[in-house]
């Protein structure tokens, strides 16, 4: 009896806490399916209305900005190139870095591996104008590439590789040394097959984090072919329901892919081997 | 020269540790050997000294007639069986096998023809589709001999590869090892800590100790005539029973009993070998021995107990004895079967 009541509560707590979560969310959602009117006369609605389609498709293809040259159908394609550029980029240059780390003799390998983990100390808006120099040095201003590489060193990815690296025992190199692998073909068919399921979880981290930014995509584009929806979020003017339909829609890409990708990310954070 | 020839082969670690000292041996084609000794005893390194998993310090490493030093563990052409297998965990058994021919360029229908014998050798082909998480420890070791046998390389390696399984495999493995070896007439290396592993396999024994080959023979030489009291110590089970003695004028004296008339001219402070199987009762006895504990393994008994001067002592006899806890027994030294050793350098001196 008490072990119900007991369950019963902290059911009642988590309850609690998923409403304060979700009635936000819920609220922008409904409301951004009713005509603006509607929500400046009535206030935010809890219930759906029947502008849906006609709110929805107008924002995706509304054509914004001051020189009226990006659409939100564009800043998702941008966000989606900047995002997996990030994502994958990062992932391959972890791999790589902590593979040089734990295998290669490098003198001073544990020293290294510190300072980059120390990066993690200095975040982007630190170091945001000596980068944008260079970007802008490199004319890499306006372009996805510029948007992509300057973030796509990660430490925490490269520690999680490491890490995962330093419990692959040492007769599994031994051994594919012998069956005649080099260094490539023991990276390529052995490291990378293994850590399969935690290559996802950071490409999904990874792509959450490159979708999420919005700083340094501000500062290195000035034309608006290049923004993205975080940016678009801050930008965009015109009636409220519209912009709660765009707000609605952004969450929607990284959702997306925790919810296909969540069984690998949880597998490969917590409980990879 | 042989087929593998090891000279004055060195290891030294970058920490100082030596583990190998100036090791020569050869192994001919085709050869069983065992490298056995005491966790430590740098038969590992040896070992791996041979597979190119360790460089050489000194000394030269010759392999079928071609020096393999600066030759890499690739290029060697040598296959090795690890302690726990370190079979591939992503690849199935099949590809497990596989793998190395790949790397070598062999054509498919080659590899495959090649895998599956070698899997009706061990009697694997079942599992070709699995991965060795789903194999248990005696499967797990046929398949890791597979991979070395499929590759028909110049020479086995076996690092310890018996030591995960539990006893009754063990021997089993032991066996199929011995046979499987005498049906592919591999030259091969073993490396274990375990003496009856090494008697069972061996054509011929190496007993390392401290880095140093104490001493290099078939096994029945290794038993029968072990020439310092380290090999003499660690080949027999149960092991040798040792005493305290001094010879003068061909006399030995030990606690509570002489030997006279013996094959040495050496004088001075000995150790006294005697085997647990090399006494039998009698009446006009040596050694008197009280029996602490009788250990009764259906042929034999193993009788423990202790001697006038306390010291322990193992006396093995037949299982139809009956051997009470307390006893008393004379016993007698079987054909003047004893070992003499140099107290103070271990070698043997009779």
């Amino acid at each position: 009896m008490t072990r119900f009541i007991t369950s019963s509560f902290s059911h009642l707590i988590l309850l609690i806490g998923i409403l304060i979560m979700v009635v936000p969310v819920w609220m922008i959602f409904a409301s951004s399916t009713h005509t603006s009117s509607m929500i400046n006369m009535n206030g935010l609605q809890m219930f759906l209305g029947d502008s849906f389609y006609e709110n929805y498709l107008r924002v995706l293809l509304y054509q914004g900005g001051f020189f009226k040259e990006i659409t939100a159908l564009k800043m998702f394609f941008n966000s989606f190139i900047m995002a997996t550029g990030v994502a994958i980029l990062s992932v391959v240059t972890s791999l790589m870095a902590a593979y040089a780390l734990v295998y290669y003799r490098i003198k001073y390998a544990t020293l290294l591996f510190w300072i980059i983990f120390i990066t993690i100390l200095v975040p982007l808006e630190l170091r945001i104008f000596p980068t944008y120099s260079v970007m802008a040095e490199l004319n890499l201003v306006n372009s996805y590439f510029g948007l992509i590489v300057p973030i796509s060193a990660s430490a925490i990815a490269t520690l999680f590789f490491r890490q995962f690296y330093k419990t692959v025992p040492d007769e599994l190199l031994e051994s594919a040394k012998l069956d005649g692998a080099n260094t490539w073909r023991f990276f390529v068919d052995f490291l990378i097959p293994l850590s399969k399921t935690m290559i996802v979880a950071m490409l999904i981290f990874m792509f959450v984090f490159g979708y999420n930014q919005y700083l340094w995509p501000l500062l290195v584009t000035t034309s608006e072919q290049y923004w993205t929806v975080v940016m678009g979020l801050k930008m965009m003017s015109g009636s409220i329901v519209h912009r709660f339909a765009f707000v609605m829609m952004s969450m929607v890409p990284p959702i997306l892919i925790i919810i296909v990708l969540q069984k690998y990310f949880i597998k490969g954070v917590f409980q990879d081997k | 020269m042989s087929f593998l020839d090891l000279k004055n082969v060195t290891k030294i670690y970058p920490n100082g540790t030596k583990a190998v000292h100036e090791t020569s041996l050869s192994v001919e084609e085709g050869e069983f050997m065992v490298f056995v000794g005491p966790s430590g005893c740098g038969k590992s390194t040896l070992l791996r000294m041979v597979a190119g998993l360790e460089d050489i310090t000194e000394g030269d490493i010759n392999l079928d007639g071609k020096l393999i030093n600066e030759v890499d563990p690739s290029e060697r052409d040598v296959a090795m069986v690890f302690q726990n297998y370190a079979l591939y965990p992503h690849m199935n058994v099949y590809n497990n096998l596989a793998y190395g021919l790949k790397n070598r360029g062999i054509d498919k229908e080659t590899i495959e023809q090649k895998v599956n014998d070698a899997a009706k050798l061990l009697q694997i082909s079942d599992y070709l589709q699995r991965k060795p998480s789903m194999l248990s420890g005696g499967q797990r070791q046929r398949v890791a001999m597979g991979r070395a046998i499929v590759r028909n390389p110049k020479i086995f390696l076996f690092d310890e590869p018996l030591s995960n399984l539990d006893a009754k495999l063990r021997i089993q493995m032991r066996l199929e090892i011995k046979k499987l070896q005498q049906k592919v007439g591999v030259t091969s290396i073993f490396v274990t800590h375990d003496q009856v592993e090494a008697m069972t396999l061996a054509d011929r024994l190496a007993v390392i100790n401290n880095g140093i080959i104490e001493q290099l023979g078939t096994p029945i030489e290794i038993y029968d005539n072990p020439k310092s009291l380290f090999v003499a110590g660690f080949i027999g089970s149960p092991q040798m029973n040792f005493l305290d003695g001094n010879i003068k004028n061909k006399t030995l004296s030990a606690e509570g009993f002489e030997i006279k008339d013996i094959d040495s001219d050496f004088e001075g402070e000995v150790k006294l070998g005697i085997r647990p199987e090399h006494l039998s009762q009698s009446e006009n006895s040596l050694i008197n021995l009280k029996v602490d504990l009788v250990e009764q393994l259906g042929s034999d008994n193993l009788v423990y107990g202790q001697l006038k001067d306390k010291k322990d002592f193992c006396y093995r006899c037949p299982g139809n004895l009956t051997i009470e806890k307390g006893a008393d027994l004379s016993l007698n030294i079987e054909n003047n079967k004893y070992y003499i050793f140099d107290k103070s350098t271990g070698k043997r001196v009779n």
